[in-house]
């Protein structure tokens, strides 16, 4: 099934981006770009506290400001933000667009204001007086299930949200026959997303009582679906525009409060009405990422065969339920074993309600928190029975002839060669020499350590992905795709698809996304799923507008049905090559003059799905080295090698795994969100919280292996996540080895100067 | 307290522009919401992203940390004013030919920044270009890119890097 | 982020603004380049009712030679510090301070006076003149008068400047040419704000013994501190990596930092005395590799 294309296609070719000068000329447009007459803003009033009761909230002044137009309270309205049930039992306690009775994070919105200008609400907001009656907080995931914990949701009696478990073979009995068995404790920083371009809404009504709203979202009709539930308002009358985004990685996926408040007042005064986040909004309300706490357990026998693996996952919600909220937890689970042949797994999730910001999918959702799980016990296990890291990861793996490979957490693998990419990386890196360099550096008495983690990245799923193919009239061509972009270059990557495919230039393909209005149902841009599953969408719809093409061709050229083949802009009669219909002439008959028994209409929407996920999987080999004086951690080489089956776009793939990496390092160094013991915010600016800048990137050497997808229409697998899974544990591990001769097993990321530094101290004295 | 308004001129993109402004007026609001510039962007609220770098008198500033008032009589330049019709400054279009964009949220203030770089420093090192855009942030690209897009910009700009005519390079 | 309402003045001269501040009195704020006060407004963590803009005002702006120092206007910027040939020649130490300020465009916008003014005890000009042992002229309605660097920062965000003063220049004594200056500095990788630094003058006689050596860090408290302890060792000694690796032992010794979310205080007074034998054997010729690690800006 699997499409290989000449060099000379479209597929393949790393083609400049069309989306470029519009955006590098500052034409773009994002939704606080969107100018509407008559506009008015919103600002609200938000909780300080991470858990309170509130016991007065005061209006009075605030209606008294300046151009203030609305002031509404909890009291004032009735709007939740829906979140489905994932897990069978799970609680869903209510997340209110403006609080009701009590607030459980800092930043929970309390009280709307809607004024003239944007500095009047905000003053305005700042007006309004609200008294709270402080009760205590819980911040920590594994606090929060201890015996004694504060209550994070009052409405329940425990912070437990789900427990949910994901089995497969006897563990028992795996554990029981192991010569060996690793435990660790591994957490994963919380992390921001940090989009650069914050959350905005722009609501207006429209005159016959519709309702528009731009949205900075990465899913235009999810989210339209869970304001029309949060409204109360019909679906069909609300149209979603995703224009310019300005990034997501996750964390616009959701629907937002704000949005359905700036989306409620807006229908409420009749008027335009626009929010926009500061970035303090976005640190205290946006979707944050991992904080996941893994109790693990690897069993293995004393050759290094891994025999069975146990995992205790405790996943920090926060405090209230997103639409996604509860799914990265669960990503973690299916995905336990990673790329070896564990078969006896049970792993156990605990997700949990505490009083921060609520945590949701960021850019890996679940995979990096797995793939680090994994690729610590891995290389601890290699330190402690004697084997080679890469022996012990080779004796493991899932082999290429295994593939579709079942797991046993459930989940089948399409395809894989997971030893190619390790040994590709090895000769990228020079491994051998990396090692050398890492020994004599040792001699010199420095810290330098050896990295190594491979890892499957699954991709796609979440259901379905639309794309419809339309020739126009005049033969030009217009696609509809339910992916909706964000900065992924969709408009230049399913161009190059459908103009390779359909063989016309690139310039007759319009690539349209992100408005409700003019695209069929559709999901989104998320789970590194666009090439796979908007791709695979719109290869089929191409295929059945093509199959309806050449039987129009025939009748156009009066020749028979099994003679007509592709040819450059439209089709031909096999051997007779100047015999040609033109996408124009086909058109024309299409919505014309059409053969007998042929319906009009030159147009194919396709649903896709492939009702499983594509596993692309990489190796990624680092060296660091780390300065014993000040914790200072230079990376020294960091080789990285993907594979995502078919690559469409070289140029927007790399750009991908560029981006993810450069994440990765952030956790891996730089980010946590972090609260004090009070529950209070410690980083809620980017004064405190750390993001890589141009100076914290290391030379990146990147590398690839090509194993195509069988159950995919293109071959292809997503990437978009390869980095933020691969690139940390690659790190993590290379940190510790690094700093292993000194009896330092464990550390949890970031990997902070400081936090090395004090490490390097405490064992140093302990030798003492 | 309501304040009076304060008349400012100054021009921008070599229009001059004449207005009665509140003296609490961002100059990035200015620009976005008064002039409908809304090339130069924000993206946070402590200084630190560069998402709104403009040049103020030539030189390469942050219009969020700027009242419009202390831009009375300035010149301003944005990132609408780089282009030459259709033609892209040899930055913008460096940043086509490596990719250096992909949501293009931050991608005005780092071409800010890199003109301004240029401009001083017609052959930066990668390490000179890295610590030239240490006021700006990116999330998309690593910047790793970004890097490779303003040396393309420099060589062009110093007249080694042909136009590329295909859409199809790298 | 909107900063509360207030009203704005621009001053035409020094006087003018003199004359503004008595009239306003201690609700107004006098504005620089205004990059430490414009988002400490838009935080509304600073609400002044007024601001009297000097950046309009002529003659506070530039580096010259003044006698024995360079005379620095209130009101150059960063990057114009960095960049002088002067500075950069004479007081290499003040021109790298300037240069790892911030950003570029902070540093295109933001005044050494108003850092100064500002005092924020994670700045990096407070350090860098404290070791250089600068002075601040300062005028007032009652006349002029000179504050010394060590008399000039008081504590956290706390000068010795009046309510009615005005800071015009600062002041800082040419090295002679037997001398060496040298600034180096750990920023939190998200601020980009001192961590620790350290910045040293070091006086050498014919024979390469220190005459004497000043050496101020910042990130240890409300103010620079003068790192005593190393300045004492080092008096007299020959200026040789051991001597100096000795000398800065001592530098943290007698500070009380805080821990923060970033750093310990154990690790502010260990980076203390890394930094301070950076500086020191840069300031006394020794060649000093820097790094980029990927766990620091």
């Amino acid at each position: 099934m699997t499409t290989q294309h000449a060099p000379a296609g479209l597929i393949g070719a790393s083609v400049l981006r069309v989306e470029d000068p519009v955006l590098a000329t500052g034409r773009g447009c994002y939704v606080d770009d969107v100018q509407l007459p008559g506009a008015v803003y919103l600002a609200l009033s938000r909780s300080p506290y991470p858990h309170a009761k509130i016991t007065s909230i005061n209006t009075e002044a605030a209606r008294k400001m300046p151009g203030v137009e609305l002031v509404l309270t909890g009291a004032d309205i009735d709007i939740n933000v829906p979140s489905p049930v994932m897990i069978p039992g799970q609680k869903i306690p209510p997340h209110p667009a403006l609080a009701r009775g009590a607030v459980h994070a800092v930043g929970a919105p309390v009280a709307a204001v809607v004024a003239q200008t944007r500095a009047q609400a905000v003053d305005a907001a700042n007006a309004i007086e609200v008294e709270y009656d402080p009760l205590p907080a819980v911040v920590n995931g594994e606090n929060a299930v201890e015996p004694g914990a504060p209550i994070a949701r009052e409405e329940l009696d425990t912070n437990i949200c789900y427990r949910a478990v994901n089995k497969g073979g006897d563990v028992d009995k795996a554990f029981a026959e192991a010569d060996h068995i690793v435990k660790m404790h591994i957490a994963s920083p919380r992390q921001v997303a940090m989009a650069i371009e914050p959350r905005a809404a722009a609501a207006k009504p429209e005159p016959n009582g519709d309702l528009t709203v731009w949205l900075s979202t990465q899913s235009p009709h999810r989210v339209r679906a869970d304001l029309a539930t949060a409204l109360k308002f019909p679906e069909h009358r609300i149209r979603v525009i995703a224009p310019d985004v300005g990034g997501g990685f996750g964390s616009k996926g959701p629907l937002y409060r704000e949005y359905t408040l700036a989306s409620y007042c807006a229908l409420k005064l009749r008027r335009p009405v626009k929010w926009t986040a500061t970035r303090s909004d976005d640190f205290l309300t946006v979707i944050q990422g991992r904080d996941q706490a893994m109790t693990s357990e690897l069993a293995l026998k004393r050759d290094g065969t891994m025999l069975g693996l146990k995992v205790r996952v405790v996943a920090n919600l926060g405090a209230y339920l997103c639409s996604n909220t509860a799914g990265p937890p669960q990503r973690m689970m299916a995905m336990a074993p990673g790329c070896y042949q564990i078969r006896n797994v049970f792993v156990e999730v605990l997700a949990v309600f505490t009083n921060t910001v609520s945590t949701g999918p960021y850019r890996g959702a679940g995979r990096p928190e797995s793939v680090l799980n994994i690729e610590r016990l891995v290389d601890k296990a290699a330190r402690d029975l004697g084997i080679d890291r890469l022996e012990i990861r080779r004796k493991n793996f899932i082999r290429p002839e295994q593939f579709p490979y079942k797991t046993a957490t459930g989940v089948e693998y399409d395809s894989g060669e997971y030893e190619r990419a390790l040994d590709e990386a090895i000769k990228l890196s020079d491994y051998d020499r990396l090692i050398r360099e890492r020994d004599a550096a040792r001699k010199r008495g420095e810290l330098a350590g050896v990295g190594v983690s491979t890892f499957v990245e699954p991709s796609g799923g979440a259901g379905f992905e639309s794309g419809t193919v339309r020739v126009e009239r005049t033969g030009e061509i217009t696609v509809l795709t339910g992916s909706s972009s964000h900065g992924q270059g969709h408009e230049t990557m399913f161009a190059q698809v459908v103009a390779d495919k359909m063989r016309v230039g690139m310039e007759h393909v319009a690539i349209r996304h992100g408005d409700t209005m003019a695209v069929q149902q559709g999901v989104g841009t998320f789970g590194s799923r666009s090439a796979v599953m908007g791709g695979g969408a719109l290869a089929l719809a191409i295929e059945k507008v093509s199959d309806k093409a050449r039987r129009i061709a025939a009748h156009l050229m009066e020749a028979s049905l099994e003679d007509i083949v592709p040819a450059d802009g439209g089709f031909a009669v096999a051997g007779v090559p100047e015999k040609r219909a033109t996408w124009r002439q086909i058109a024309g008959a299409a919505y014309g003059r059409l053969p007998k028994g042929m319906d009009p209409g030159l147009q194919e929407t396709v649903f896709f799905d492939p009702k499983r996920e594509a596993w692309g999987f990489g190796a990624h080999v680092a060296l660091v080295k780390i300065d014993r004086d000040t914790g200072e951690t230079k990376i020294e080489k960091l080789v990285l090698v993907d594979d995502c089956g078919v690559i469409i776009n070289p140029m927007i793939v790399e750009g991908q795994i560029h981006g993810g990496v450069a994440q990765g390092l952030g956790e891996a160094f730089l980010e946590q969100m972090q609260y004090g013991e009070d529950g209070e915010v410690l980083t809620g600016t980017l004064v405190n919280y750390a993001v890589p800048h141009a100076t914290s990137m290391p030379t990146l050497t990147l590398g690839e292996t090509v194993t195509p997808n069988p159950f995919n229409p293109m071959g292809v697998k997503g990437v978009g996540e390869a980095g933020t899974n691969g690139a940390p544990p690659c790190i993590a591990n290379a940190v510790m080895d690094a700093l292993a001769p000194l009896g330092i097993d464990h550390i949890d990321m970031p990997y902070t100067a400081p936090k090395l530094w004090a490490a390097v101290q405490a064992a140093e004295r302990g030798k003492k | 307290m309501n304040a009076e308004r304060v008349a400012i001129s100054l021009t921008i993109n070599n229009v001059r522009h004449d207005a009665a402004v509140e003296p609490r007026e961002l100059l990035v609001y200015f620009l976005r919401d008064r002039l409908g510039l809304t090339g130069t962007h924000v993206g946070c609220d402590t200084s630190q992203c560069g998402a709104c770098t403009i040049h103020l008198n030539g030189r390469a500033v942050k219009s969020c940390t700027i009242l419009a008032v202390q831009a009375n009589g300035a010149e301003i330049t944005t990132i609408e004013g780089l282009a030459h019709g259709d033609e892209l400054h040899p930055v913008q279009e460096g940043f086509r030919q490596k990719h250096g964009l992909q949501c293009g949220y931050c991608t005005p203030g780092m071409i800010m920044s890199s003109v301004y770089l240029l401009k001083n420093n017609p052959n930066p090192t990668a390490e000179e270009i890295k610590h030239a855009l240490d006021g700006n942030l990116c999330r998309c690209t690593g910047y790793v890119n970004i890097v490779e897009s303003v040396k393309w910009a420099a060589k062009r700009m110093r007249g080694g890097q042909k136009a590329e005519g295909g859409d199809v390079s790298r | 982020m909107f900063p509360a309402n207030f009203g704005y003045v621009a001053a035409r001269s020094v006087d003018e603004a003199l004359e503004l501040l008595a009239q306003h009195g201690e609700d107004a704020k006098l504005l620089a380049g205004g990059h430490s006060l414009i988002p400490a407004m838009k935080l509304r963590l600073a609400s002044p009712r007024t601001l009297i803009d000097l950046g309009t005002v002529q003659g506070l702006r530039g580096v010259r030679v003044d006698g024995d120092a360079l005379a620095i206007g209130a009101l150059t910027v960063h990057a114009d510090i960095a960049a002088s040939d002067l500075v950069r020649q004479r007081i290499p130490a003040l021109a790298a301070a300037a240069g790892v300020i911030g950003d570029v465009q902070v540093r295109n916008r933001g005044t050494i006076g108003g850092s100064c003014a500002h005092a924020d005890p994670a700045a990096d000009f407070p350090v860098v003149l404290t070791a250089l042992n600068a002075s601040f002229a300062v005028v007032s309605p009652s006349g002029k008068r000179t504050i010394s660097v060590d008399d000039f920062f008081v504590d956290f965000y706390t000068t010795a400047l009046g309510q009615n003063e005005i800071l015009t220049e600062i002041r800082v004594p040419l090295p002679p040419s037997d001398a060496g200056t040298a600034y180096h500095k750990l920023a939190n990788p998200a601020s980009g704000y001192v961590v620790v630094s350290s910045g040293a003058l070091v006086r050498r006689d014919g024979s390469g013994k220190s005459i004497d050596a000043r050496v101020a860090l910042g990130g240890l408290g409300g103010k620079p501190f003068r790192a005593a302890g190393t300045e004492t060792a080092l008096r007299g000694k020959s200026l040789t990596l051991e001597s100096i690796v000795d000398a800065s032992a001592k530098a943290a010794e007698g500070s009380d930092p805080d821990d923060d979310i970033y750093a310990s205080a154990d690790y502010k007074r260990h980076i203390a005395t890394v930094l301070t034998q950076r500086a020191l054997a840069q300031a006394s010729g020794f060649k000093v590799e820097t790094s980029h690690p990927q766990n620091q800006r």
